[in-house]
């Protein structure tokens, strides 16, 4: 038992699916007992401090009453979790993808540890790389979200780190020992020879092999389709074995898609709430049919191994999305943002990312909070089977900087983290924040001693990329006619 | 300097022409040379530095009564300082109880327009530009009845709901500080809301940004909100069914 706690659960339950029962959950600590209604309060309390849950009002009102609900969810069945939802089935279609598509046979293997034991068995031998990868549809995001809310740092880096989620287009990203990069050569008026200036300054310095990815200022299929064939043009030119993406809204990727548009990875924001896609335009048919079309066009090579690229889309999600669109049920922020990979992993996406300090101090007030909210999301990620990244990033009104951004890349380095960011000197002069640079990419993997993508490597060390360089003396005739 | 280096500093000098972006920055191993590393300490440090300086009310509103020629009200969210503010976005749509009341007392009928001026994320956005940008504006709203001009501090977007209502404006501008970046510290917004009242969307306002020395000037800045505000007027709405319309007169 846990020293002088002592934990009860009271209220009937049934494990059947699609039910929605809550139940209080309570805790002793000294002489104070402390009482949860339900799951979804039980799992905000358990949830170290950040801001954006004491804004929402959903945070523990003391460290021990914090401490206290830990103490009440480490003691919870997992099995608990599939009879009580965080949002009702009824009224989420985030909630009935979970319910409807929970692989029963998967979890049978954890089916009666709790909370606790769960968190003991994914740090011990007994939790394999091959045992992990089973387990992932097996476990529902809530699940997730629970144990890493009693995980420390070196806990979420540690179990992390046994976990490899592969996937491949042109490039094979997410191997041991690799460490991929997003090249992300914004411009704020979306100039074509600005963006790629910033790609060559990209690619000279190794980055890329995990997607060529414009955030456009402008939202629309002209400029969409124009950028996409700026990338397509200077990839065959020189042979590089990158896919390309243009970060517009989905609809527009469509749009330029059917209008003959080079579309490689198809990109959505996304959350865990079917309120908050709503806010950002989207549902899960929406995004089943770009899936298809995405998917159709058969873009993807053969990669180093000789599988086929078949994964096409790219996701980005953060902690306080929900919120930010008043779209979060009371859920805390980081379980919302673990429901979101379940909508993720509905469509074996290429590359998936935490935008984890973009959102603001409102959310996540400052480097100590962003590091482990960074942390956490690519451990949840991870074991819910996604090819985890993360965009190292902050805003200027955050207390953060960069000291704080080189912890949490070199902490994520060490977790095992699939690919990070490449902005040319950490600086987006578009979308106005501080993300991780080319160098940043490069310090890590000699400090780690990790490897681009076996293919980008490849092309690194070859005849392409010296082409590349020396008619890099004149960036202005790079670009497609 | 020699050949190699000569050659290598011709092409970031080209590069750099490309794109406002940090690009062809050198390697000392595979790390960022001090000057450049030194040179992004400094515009995050003019960031920080502006997002956490106090906006000195006292000097602004004497500036800015000389300009209009009439009194102006200082105000307060409920945000106390800075650290509030930043983590607690509601309290800082609100006025604090002695505002609210200092609005109440002051029955002045229902009105045109309300100005408010609001430090937001950069008090150096408001110091810089909020006081010419009116200089450009005022002589336009000649016939509009304007409600004393307001400046609060520790103010979001959404306080000028409650302002304006409180006021019985018909319409209402906020100028406020912007999020700083890296390379602009003083970036100043203006926001059209009309019937402002608490609970109006973001999606209910007019926005023109990046009012700054490198970016949109006052004249031409001051020339847009008017066209907001008068067809605002005319339209009887603010927000994306206006911006849309906008568009078409623009291209049209």
């Amino acid at each position: 038992m846990h020293g002088d706690s002592n934990v009860s659960f009271c209220g009937a339950s049934r494990f059947g699916y699609a039910k929605s029962t809550p139940m209080a959950f309570a805790s002793t600590i000294g002489n104070t007992r402390y009482t949860f209604e339900s799951l979804r309060e039980l799992l905000a309390k358990a949830t170290p401090l950040r801001s954006g849950d004491v804004l929402a009002g959903v945070a523990a009102g003391s460290a021990e009453e914090r401490v206290a609900a830990q103490f009440a969810l480490a003691d919870l069945p997992l099995v608990h979790f599939l009879s009580e939802q965080v949002i009702p089935y009824e009224q989420d279609e985030v909630t009935r993808l979970i319910v409807d598509t929970h692989n029963a046979g998967a979890f049978a293997p954890v089916r009666s540890l709790t909370v606790g034991e769960l968190r003991d068995w994914l740090l011990s031998d007994d939790a394999t790389p091959e045992r992990l990868a089973e387990l992932a549809s097996g476990l529902t995001p809530e699940m997730a979200a629970a144990v890493s809310k009693l995980m420390r740092v070196q806990d979420l880096i540690a179990a992390a780190a046994k976990i490899r989620v592969v996937t491949r287009f042109r490039t094979t990203v997410g191997l041991a020992g690799r460490l991929s990069a997003r090249l992300q050569p914004n411009h704020p008026t979306d100039d074509a020879m600005g963006i790629a200036a910033s790609i060559l300054d990209g690619l000279l310095l190794g980055s890329g092999d995990a997607v060529i990815g414009i955030n456009p200022a402008g939202d629309n299929v002209v400029a969409t389709t124009r950028l996409l064939r700026l990338i397509d043009a200077l990839r065959q030119r020189f042979h590089i074995p990158v896919q390309s993406c243009v970060l517009a809204h989905i609809t527009t990727q469509m749009a330029a898609l059917e209008a003959g548009a080079p579309v490689d990875l198809i990109f959505q924001s996304i959350a865990g709430t079917e309120a908050a896609n709503r806010s950002f335009g989207v549902s899960l048919s929406l995004l089943t049919e770009a899936h298809e079309a995405g998917k159709e066009l058969r873009r993807g090579a053969h990669c180093a191994d000789s599988i086929m690229g078949t994964n096409v889309m790219y996701f980005e999600t953060g902690q306080g999305s929900a919120l930010s669109a008043n779209a979060h049920h009371g859920v805390d922020q980081q379980t919302l943002e673990a429901r979101a990979y379940a909508v993720a992993r509905h469509f074996d996406p290429m590359l998936v990312n935490t935008v984890v300090g973009f959102i603001g101090p409102e959310y996540l007030y400052d480097g100590k909070q962003i590091v482990r909210a960074g942390l956490e999301d690519h451990f949840c990620g991870k074991l819910l089977g996604l090819p985890m990244g993360c965009d190292v990033c902050y805003t200027n009104h955050a207390e953060a900087d960069q000291d704080d951004m080189d912890t949490l890349l070199t902490l994520l380095g060490a977790a095992g983290v699939n690919y990070i960011m490449g902005v040319p000197g950490a600086d987006d002069v578009m979308l106005n924040y501080q993300s991780t640079s080319f160098h940043d990419a490069l310090y890590v993997r000699k400090v780690l001693g990790l490897r681009p993508a076996p293919e980008f490597e490849a092309w690194l060390a070859g005849d392409e990329f010296r082409r590349l360089r020396l008619e890099a003396n004149h960036p202005e005739k790079l670009l497609p006619v | 300097m020699s050949e190699i280096a000569a050659a290598a500093a011709s092409w970031v000098a080209r590069l750099r022409a490309l794109t406002p972006a940090r690009v062809g920055l050198g390697r000392t191993g595979v790390s960022q040379r001090t000057s450049d590393l030194l040179q992004f300490q400094r515009a995050h440090a003019q960031a920080r530095d502006a997002v956490h300086a106090r906006l000195e009310t006292a000097a602004l509103s004497a500036a800015i009564g000389a300009i209009s020629g009439d009194d102006v009200m200082r105000l307060n969210s409920m945000a106390a300082d800075r650290r509030v503010y930043l983590q607690r976005p509601d309290l800082g749509r609100r006025l604090d109880e002695r505002s609210a009341a200092a609005l109440a007392d002051l029955q002045i009928g229902r009105c045109d327009l309300s100005l408010i001026v609001a430090d937001g994320l950069s008090a150096l956005a408001v110091e810089r530009h909020a006081t010419p940008l009116l200089e450009s504006l005022l002589p336009w709203l000649e016939g509009w009845r304007l409600a004393p001009i307001c400046i609060v501090e520790q103010g979001r977007v959404a306080i000028g709901d409650e302002i304006g209502a409180a006021l019985g404006a018909q319409l209402c501008v906020v100028l406020i500080g912007e999020r700083p970046g890296l390379s602009s510290p003083d970036s100043l917004g203006a926001y059209v809301t009309w019937e402002p009242r608490p609970g109006r969307m973001d999606a209910e306002r007019n926005c023109i940004s990046n009012i700054r020395s490198e970016g949109l000037g006052y004249a031409e800045a001051a020339a847009q909100l008017v066209f907001y505000l008068s067809e605002a007027r005319r339209r009887k709405l603010t927000g994306i069914a206006l911006k849309e319309e906008s568009h078409l007169i623009e291209e049209g």
